[in-house]
């Protein structure tokens, strides 16, 4: 069966790729094709919320040009962390709309469901057993925590994708699942080299991004018994030993080592080279298997509910002096809330942002200009949703604060009505912990269906 | 005096997953790989961004010509407080670091 190539579309399900290098991947024989559909990369909510970063529509229209790739080269189609966070809510979503496409396409298909969510009682009782161990950094845990939590997934490795593999499913819909998995478990159970096959899957989790064209997307890797190649599928894309090399670093905090379920990857002694302009063969990983199986874990709890308000300042005596005039205004706000709503601070927080001068690096900014404008974004949030009532009340004040006392009101510019936007719940990433089974199928379940 | 950002090929930070930042400084050539190894000190980075040389890990990445460095966030991605969901806006004070 040696070698085998598996076909990337994309970094991710919703981004989009070129159709003409799908199909030039499909005349290349794939013997499998996987794409990624989630990340904690845009933060908390998704997981928090257990929905989709990317719009139903986005997702449906390219599935459905995977789904038609996939019949025409009769191999299996894989994707791991449906809808973004890889709940079992997610998976059934995806389920969902493979279903209506298969019906649109008129495909007959056996689609295998892998689920990843973690009951809180399965949860309690590992950590109390000591098998939930902290990465570093990770929050403090507890019972109370876990309690809190909205969601929490495992991440399934190269074993879970296999046993879905073994099914003989046409289509496999995995919830959350470590990017490179989903790359990894085809060459892994036919055996190519180990840490050839998760250094090749590292390289092509965000397709065509270790290419000279990232947007192209689409990328195929072909692995064997001694490494792996990699080649994009566009016809204006090209890897090089550079591109290629240089993926390693890419939001990984250490550029040899990648841990995966079971063990950890090393590339430190790899060979990086060009076969022709466009293919770089790679060879010299290493995998390192674990005494213990190890997953890790995600999850999220509710922050608060949150609204913000923006206000624009044009006149130059307050762009220059915006620091203390939201200080002033935060002092005085915080005596407001307590003696009119009779609420403390412990129960909400405010915090204002100077768009303009410090917005997005704040204590860390170094360059202080001289803005014509500032912006002052309030963010308040609360424990409940009081946090729209202490807006309606902040409201005037943002509006006509004065930095003295002897000035006649100033009046800013708000450019909305109303002026306050609710942001409903706002989460927070609860875990940084890993869990160890005993089987590596002990937190996870597949669910086979036909249609 | 120039800044890193002239000085090098490409400077770019990410989230290494919600706990963490890595930084990655192109050098784009030896010479410059070189040059700015040696002069760019741990204690310097660690002040830029406002963490303790401890939690700093370097790595030198010779058949790159990059220099890397990852630390923890000071926020968790997405918490209330984190102004830059991605990361991906730290890398500029290392680009405009007079160098």
């Amino acid at each position: 069966m040696i070698p085998i190539k598996v076909l990337v579309p994309s970094g991710v399900l919703g981004l989009g790729f070129n159709y003409e290098a799908l199909r030039c991947g499909i005349k290349n024989n794939p013997d499998i094709i996987s794409i990624d559909g989630g990340s904690t990369d845009s933060g908390p909510y998704s997981l928090g919320s257990g929905t989709s970063k990317y719009s139903r529509a986005a997702i449906k229209a390219e599935w459905k040009s995977l789904m038609i790739a996939r019949a025409e080269a009769n191999v299996p189609l894989v994707i791991g962390s449906c809808g973004t966070c890889g709940t079992n809510g997610m998976v059934d979503w995806m389920e969902n709309i493979t279903i209506e496409l298969a019906e649109e396409l008129n495909q007959h298909l056996k689609i295998a469901k892998l689920y990843c969510d973690q009951e809180k009682n399965y949860i309690k009782k590992s950590y109390k057993l000591n098998k939930i161990l902290p990465l570093n950094p990770a929050p403090k845990l507890n019972n109370k925590l876990i309690d809190e939590m909205t969601n929490i997934v495992a991440l399934a490795g190269a074993e879970q994708i296999q046993e879905c593999i073994n099914t003989g499913a046409d289509i496999i819909l995995a919830g959350r699942t470590t990017d490179t998995a989903i790359i990894s478990a085809l060459p892994l159970m036919k055996g190519a080299h180990p840490g050839s096959s998760w250094h090749g899957a590292k390289v092509a989790e965000c397709g065509a991004l270790c290419s000279t064209n990232p947007t192209s997307g689409v990328v195929m890797v072909e692995f064997d018994k001694t490494g792996f190649t990699v080649e994009p599928m566009s016809k204006n894309a090209y890897c090089t030993s550079e591109t290629v090399a240089a993926h390693m670093l890419y939001e990984n905090a250490d550029p040899y080592i990648l841990h995966e379920p079971g063990g950890f990857m090393d590339v430190t002694y790899s060979n990086y080279y060009n076969i022709d302009k466009k293919k770089v063969r790679v060879e010299g990983a290493t995998w390192n298997p674990s005494k213990n199986y190890r997953v890790k874990l995600e999850g999220a709890k509710i922050a608060g509910h949150q609204t913000s308000l923006l206000v624009l300042l044009r006149d130059n005596n307050y762009v220059k002096n915006i620091k203390k005039w939201t200080d002033k205004l935060s002092t005085f706000l915080k005596k407001e809330i307590e003696e009119r709503m009779d609420i403390n601070t412990s129960e909400y927080s405010i915090e204002f942002r100077h768009i303009g001068y410090n917005s997005i690096l704040g204590e860390l900014e170094k360059n202080q200009g001289s803005p014509v404008e500032v912006g002052v974004l309030c963010l308040i949030t609360s424990k409940n949703k009081i946090s729209t009532e202490i807006a309606k009340l902040i409201n005037p004040f943002l509006l006509h604060f004065p930095l003295s006392t002897n000035e006649e009101l100033p009046t800013f510019a708000f450019p909305f009505s109303p002026v306050h936007s609710d942001r409903g719940c706002v989460y927070k990433f609860a875990l940084n912990h890993i869990l160890e089974l005993d089987n590596p199928m002990d937190a996870f379940q597949i669910k086979i269906l036909e249609v | 005096m120039s800044t890193l950002g002239e000085k090098v090929k490409k400077i770019r930070s990410k989230n290494a997953g919600p706990f963490w930042i890595t930084v990655d400084v192109f050098c784009g050539d030896k010479k410059v790989y070189k040059d700015i190894r040696n002069k760019l000190k741990n204690s310097k980075i660690s002040s830029l961004f406002m963490i303790s040389e401890q939690d700093l890990n370097r790595f030198e990445i010779d058949n790159l010509n990059v220099i890397k460095f990852s630390f923890p966030r000071k926020t968790i991605q997405g918490d209330i407080f984190d102004r830059d969901m991605h990361g991906a806006q730290l890398a500029v004070l290392l680009s405009e670091m007079k160098f």
